[in-house]
Parts: C-alpha cells; sequence; structure tokens
C-alpha cells in the first residue's frame, strides 16, 4: 500500500487558522467530527422544545397554548428537525471522529468536501426553521409531507423542499466520504473483516444513503415542480397520483429508518464488549446480519401504507418481509447478549447506555413486528401506539446509543474524564422519564388516541398528563448532559490513552486527547 | 494506483450511482403506472368493459347516492337526481349538469370518488364525462351522462353507496400533461 500522506494536511500544519476561521475552513476530520456533533445537539435542543410545546398543549385536553395550524406545524417540524437536524448528523459527526481513528487512515478520503457537507447543513437548517417566517407558516402536513396537503401549502413547503435537498447533497457527500475511506485507507493488515463494527455498520448505512438519499430528492423534486411548474406527478385533478407520492416517499422512508439506527448497531457492539471485557460474541453474523437488515429494508416499504388501498397479495408480501427483519435484529440482540454472558461487567455510563439501548430497543423492535400484522396495523394506523413505537427506536434506540457512545469516546476527544456520577444521573433520569413519557402512549394508541391532533377525549386525559409530565423530565435532563460535556472539555481528571480496560480498537492506542493529525504513518496491524 | 487516484475512482463510481438513483425516483413514475395498469388497480379514467351476460339479481336494491363538487373553479355541478334506486347488474343511465358561471373558457377535469371504498371494485362505468377533459365556453350549460352498473358481487349488507366528483381546473399548462398521463393510467 501506498504511503498514507496527505499533503494539505501537512502543508496546514504549518500556519493553523484560528478562531472562526479554523472552523470555516477546517479540513481536518476531527473539528468537522466535533462541528456534526454540536451541530446536531443544537438541533436536537431546538426539535426538544418543539416537542415540550407540542407536550404542553395536550397536558390538558382542549385548546390552550398554541392554535391547531401552529400545532401541526409543530408536529412536521418536529420531526424533520429530530431526523434530518439531530440523529443524522450525530452518526456523521461519530463516523468523521471514529472511522479514521479506528481504521487507522490519517484522515477522511476527501477532506475538502468532508467541510463541504458540513457546512451545507446550517444553511439548510435556517431555511428549515426559517418556514416558520414564510406567509403561511412551517409545512403543517406531518413529517412525511404527504400530497394534497404538500402540493396546497405555503412557500414554507417550498423552503422546506430546498432544505431538504440541501440536507440530502451533505449526506449524499458524507456518505461517499465514508465508504472511500473505509474501502481505501485502511491501515495494512487492516482486512474487511477486521474491522469495528462500527466502521461496519458505518459502511453498510453509506451505501444505503447513496442508494435512496437520491430518491428522496426525486420525489421532492416532483413536488416541488407540481407545486410551481405544472406538473401533476402527484395532482389527481391533473391525472396524477396522491398515493404514488407515499411509495416513492417510503422506498426512501424505510431504509432512512436503518439509516438511522445502523450506527446506533455499532456504537452498541462497541461498548458492550469494553465493559463486558470479552470480544464481541459472534462478529461475522453481526457483519452478515447488519448487512441483511439492509437489504431487507429496502423491499417493506409499503408496510406504511397498509391502509392506503393496496390488494391483499400486497400487504400480505410487506407484512411478511417486515417480519423477517426481526430475525437479523434478533441475530444482533442475541449476540450482545451473549458477549455480556459471564463477562466481567462493569457499569460506566456508556455501558448503561448500551443495556437501557438493548433493553428498551427490543421493546420497540417488538412493538414494531406488532404493527407490521396488518390487521393490527389497520387498527393502530396513526395512532399514538405507532408514535410509542417509533420514538423507542429512534430515541431509546437511535439517541440512547448516541449518548453512550458520545461518554465512551468523550475521555479520548477531550483527553478528562467526564463526571461518571453526573453522567449515571444522566442515564437514570433519561431512563426514567422516557418511559414515563411514551410508554403509556402504547396504552393511549390502542385505545383509539390519533396522532398530530392538538385535542383530545377526556377519557385520554390521566394518560396524556402523564406522558407531558414525563416530556419535560426529559427535556430537562438532556441539559444535564450539556452540563456533563461543558465540564468534561473544560477540564477534570485526566484520562489515559487506553481509558476503559476492555477497549481494544485502534483509537485506545492514540494518546488522550487524540492528537490533531493522528496515524500519518499506519499502524501495523497484527 | 495511489491512494488518491484509487479514491477519485470510488468518487466517480458513486457520484454516477447517485445520479442513476436520482434518474430510478422518476423512473418510479411509469412503473408505478405500468403496474396500475396492469393490475388494474387505478383506472379511474377508462371505460371498463361489460361481461357477456350481466345477471340482474331483481330480489335486491341498492340506493344509489349522487354527489358533485367543484374545487377551485367557477362552475355550477350538480346531479340531475339526488340519489337512484338500481337492481345489481342493472345498466342505468344517470346524468350531471354542469354551467360555466364565468366569462372564460376553462377546461375542467372530473375525479371520481366512492364510498364505501370497496365500491370502486364493484362499480363498473361504460361512459363518464370523467374519462375525458371538459372544455366549457363562456356561460355554457352541459349535461352530461353517467352509465354504470353495480356488479351484484356487492356485498349484501352494502345497501347505500355514494358516487362522488370532483371538478378540478386544468390551466393551459396542465392540459398536455393530463393527456400524457391520461393515456398511461
Amino acid at each position: 500500500m501506498a504511503a498514507v500522506h496527505d499533503h494539505d494536511i501537512a502543508h496546514a500544519h504549518d500556519h493553523h487558522p484560528t478562531g472562526l476561521m479554523r472552523w470555516l475552513t477546517s479540513t481536518n476530520h476531527k473539528d468537522i467530527g466535533t462541528m456534526y456533533l454540536w451541530f446536531s445537539f443544537i438541533m436536537f435542543l431546538t426539535g426538544g422544545v418543539m416537542a415540550l410545546t407540542i407536550r404542553a398543549e395536550l397536558f390538558q385536553p382542549g385548546i390552550q397554548i398554541v392554535n391547531p395550524e401552529f400545532f401541526n406545524q409543530l408536529t412536521t417540524l418536529h420531526g424533520l428537525v429530530m431526523i434530518f437536524g439531530a440523529i443524522m448528523p450525530a452518526f456523521v459527526g461519530f463516523a468523521n471522529w471514529q472511522v479514521p481513528m479506528m481504521i487507522g487512515a490519517p484522515d477522511m478520503a476527501f477532506a475538502r468536501m468532508n467541510n463541504w457537507s458540513f457546512w451545507l447543513l446550517p444553511p439548510a437548517a435556517l431555511l428549515l426553521l426559517g418556514s416558520f417566517f414564510a406567509p403561511g407558516g412551517a409545512p403543517a402536513g406531518g413529517w412525511t409531507i404527504y400530497p394534497p396537503l404538500s402540493v396546497q401549502m405555503g412557500m414554507g413547503m417550498d423552503m422546506t423542499i430546498f432544505a431538504i435537498h440541501i440536507m440530502g447533497a451533505s449526506s449524499i457527500m458524507g456518505s461517499i466520504n465514508i465508504i472511500t475511506t473505509i474501502l481505501n485507507m485502511r491501515a495494512p493488515g487492516m482486512t474487511l473483516m477486521k474491522m469495528p463494527l462500527f466502521v461496519w455498520t458505518w459502511l453498510i448505512t453509506a451505501y444505503l444513503l447513496v442508494l435512496v438519499m437520491p430518491v428522496l430528492a426525486g420525489a421532492v423534486t416532483m413536488l416541488l415542480t407540481d407545486r410551481n411548474f405544472g406538473t401533476n406527478f402527484f395532482n389527481a385533478a391533473g391525472g396524477g397520483d396522491p398515493v404514488m407520492f407515499q411509495h416513492i416517499f417510503w422506498f426512501f422512508g424505510h431504509p432512512e429508518v436503518y439509516i438511522m439506527i445502523l450506527p446506533a448497531f455499532g456504537i452498541v457492539s462497541e461498548i458492550i464488549p469494553t465493559f463486558a471485557r470479552k470480544p464481541l460474541f459472534g462478529y461475522s453474523s453481526m457483519v452478515y446480519a447488519t448487512a441483511s437488515i439492509a437489504i431487507l429494508s429496502c423491499i417493506v416499504w409499503a408496510h406504511h401504507m397498509f391502509t392506503a388501498g393496496m390488494p391483499v397479495t400486497g400487504q400480505l408480501f410487506f407484512m411478511y418481509a417486515t417480519m423477517l427483519i426481526a430475525v437479523p435484529t434478533g441475530v444482533k440482540v442475541f449476540n450482545w447478549t451473549a458477549t455480556m454472558w459471564r463477562g466481567s461487567m462493569t457499569f460506566e455510563t456508556p455501558m448503561l447506555f448500551a443495556i437501557g439501548f438493548i433493553f428498551l430497543f427490543t421493546l420497540g423492535g417488538f412493538s414494531g413486528v406488532v404493527c407490521a400484522i396488518v390487521p393490527i396495523d389497520i387498527q393502530v394506523q396513526d395512532t399514538y401506539y405507532v408514535i410509542a413505537h417509533f420514538h423507542y427506536v429512534l430515541v431509546s434506540g437511535a439517541l440512547f446509543a448516541i449518548f453512550g457512545g458520545a461518554y465512551y469516546w468523550l475521555p479520548k476527544w477531550t483527553g478528562h474524564m467526564y463526571d461518571e456520577t453526573l453522567g449515571k444521573w444522566h442515564f437514570w433520569l433519561s431512563m426514567f422519564f422516557f418511559n414515563l413519557t411514551f410508554f403509556v402512549q402504547h396504552f393511549l394508541g390502542l385505545a383509539g388516541m390519533p396522532r398530530r391532533i392538538p385535542d383530545y377525549a377526556l377519557q385520554f386525559a390521566d394518560f396524556n398528563m402523564i406522558s407531558s409530565i414525563g416530556a419535560f423530565g426529559f427535556g430537562l435532563s438532556q441539559l444535564l448532559f450539556l452540563y456533563v460535556v461543558l465540564k468534561c472539555i473544560r477540564g477534570g481528571a485526566k484520562a489515559s490513552a487506553e481509558v476503559w480496560e476492555g477497549g481494544k480498537t485502534l483509537e485506545w492506542t492514540l494518546p488522550s486527547p487524540a492528537p490533531y493529525h493522528s496515524f500519518e504513518t499506519p499502524p501495523v496491524i497484527r | 494506483m495511489n491512494v488518491t487516484e484509487a479514491n477519485s475512482v470510488v468518487l466517480r463510481k458513486l457520484l454516477i450511482f447517485t445520479v442513476i438513483m436520482f434518474g430510478f425516483g422518476f423512473a418510479l413514475v411509469p412503473f408505478y403506472e405500468k403496474i396500475c395498469e396492469v393490475t388494474g388497480l387505478n383506472n379511474l379514467l377508462q371505460a371498463d368493459t361489460l361481461a357477456e351476460n350481466t345477471q340482474v339479481d331483481t330480489a335486491r336494491w341498492v340506493t344509489v347516492e349522487l354527489d358533485a363538487n367543484t374545487r377551485g373553479l367557477p362552475w355550477q355541478f350538480k346531479p340531475l337526481q339526488s340519489s337512484v334506486r338500481v337492481h345489481p347488474g342493472e345498466l342505468t343511465q344517470v346524468v350531471y349538469e354542469v354551467r360555466n358561471n364565468s366569462d372564460r373558457e376553462i377546461n375542467g377535469q372530473a375525479i371520481p370518488s366512492y364510498s364505501p371504498q370497496l365500491l370502486g371494485k364493484h362499480l363498473k362505468k361504460l361512459e363518464c364525462f370523467c374519462f375525458s377533459k371538459q372544455v366549457l365556453k363562456p356561460r355554457e350549460v352541459r349535461q352530461m351522462p353517467v352509465q354504470f352498473l353495480i356488479e351484484p358481487g356487492l356485498p349484501t349488507d352494502i345497501n347505500t353507496v355514494t358516487i362522488s366528483y370532483t371538478f378540478f381546473e386544468l390551466g393551459n399548462d396542465n392540459t398536455a400533461s393530463l393527456d400524457i398521463n391520461a393515456d398511461q393510467i
């Protein structure tokens, strides 16, 4: 393998820009990773404020705080901001920090493009959030932007479409970068089947992203031309079909949910072996399970549309295909559990979040299997049961893994140990309030409470009040995380290079904090 | 081949793949329409053909309620009779009347909707003004027939059904694309 030496970076050594210009012009994977993570945290708080406004309105029956139009804008933007602004960029941030360090590469393959993929995000976020101030307000037809509503709305919808275009371009560029880095820049001796699982899950996720993000771009482009240029892709009056949008959207949308969970699987697969002090059980089956999940995720999209009108044969196909995904997912849960079996476990904060992830994600997976059953899905479609299901897989799934990963690698990034006591408080508060918020929503959904409605029947009052109390508790607990992170950046016990006793991947061979330029000479892999 | 070159090769391949997938999103449109045509899922703008000998089930009555709406165009649109009682299998004709209240020529397209949804499967339409766009001159009044029958296969617990039409305006831009899409659907 040729010498891995990037001349741009060697050059940047000499005059290192400081202040704002350092961040604006940075091509360093660690700087860019940091920016991704802060951006996603800011978006997480923004989307969180929207969620809390929604929960405040739902605290009691009746309309108290926001009017229904604004409520609809909040539910729509909460979804878009959390998915495209918080969860996805957070994982890209992890990839930027960790992938080069874990495969022994000096930086990402295309450092300049890496800078671009990050700096596209803030303008996109401004467009998205700016739609609140457009005439007619932000889009209010749900994050899935189904026509006919999305064809009829004001210019806030056009802003959202452009924001999705830009974020999509950013994701695609990021993915191309990650794929190229993983395929071409591994240290000599690091074969594909020796890669840490986090790298594997990101490789597969990045392929999924380049597969489906362009399809979403196509779908929103069709919306845009339907709205402004007189085409009739989805306009029934002109011979188009609104249901077709749902098919194209979910062809993107279902792989998208795996895009948000596969890197989480990767993070958990790094944390569990470290704190169980055992190698990951069934490494190769983990890789194959991840790949099967990714492939299956492309043929199950219509399970989001069982009530949109579909022949029974279609419903049966999508039902069985969906249930099939439970098999590779079950393999993963089994492997994590088997890794912990008879391990010398300790329960530091990352491990707590990882175990919380396994427990609650599996619960969300089970309610997913319930939703996959056609007759039940027809009953629970668009109810709070579905809300509960996907918050179990996205909050206690993706988000808990992000928190776990952040605690796991913070000492490596900052050079300081975080405050373990406060970290544990953060976990237990999140765990308690998360379940308080979302567990009761299963009951609400089974009893028939529809989603995206600002008011509800009196019979739902008690559970909604409990859920709102939980939501505020959960939201406030996240400020504790901010405090722990800031405290860790400012100081704390000096972290060793190894940090955790059981960490076996390459980043633990670097000193803490990881030097600005690492692995300029590739490490030797035994 | 050094790393920079190898990277550019991967970059080029992935960019081409991205462009292909963007095109694939658009290719899904004719693909979807073809599937709907082959499976007969979405033939709203096409006349049905009648089976050779349809049995008329004289023992059953079904009330067909007729509904008419306009959306965003200055037309007055109504059925001449608000409902008809028919036997399943019996060929029936009803008449809708539409009036252009404005001083300009307007193109409109009617889109049908059925209640209950199940009716769509059992309703056969031989003639309908919704199969093509309607062009009304200023102040023109037009009476338009719908010829249909309800198949005897309609579940016996359904005694009342609704056929509803909504007229949408087609701009001049839209006309061309409507013709294309109407052929494909």
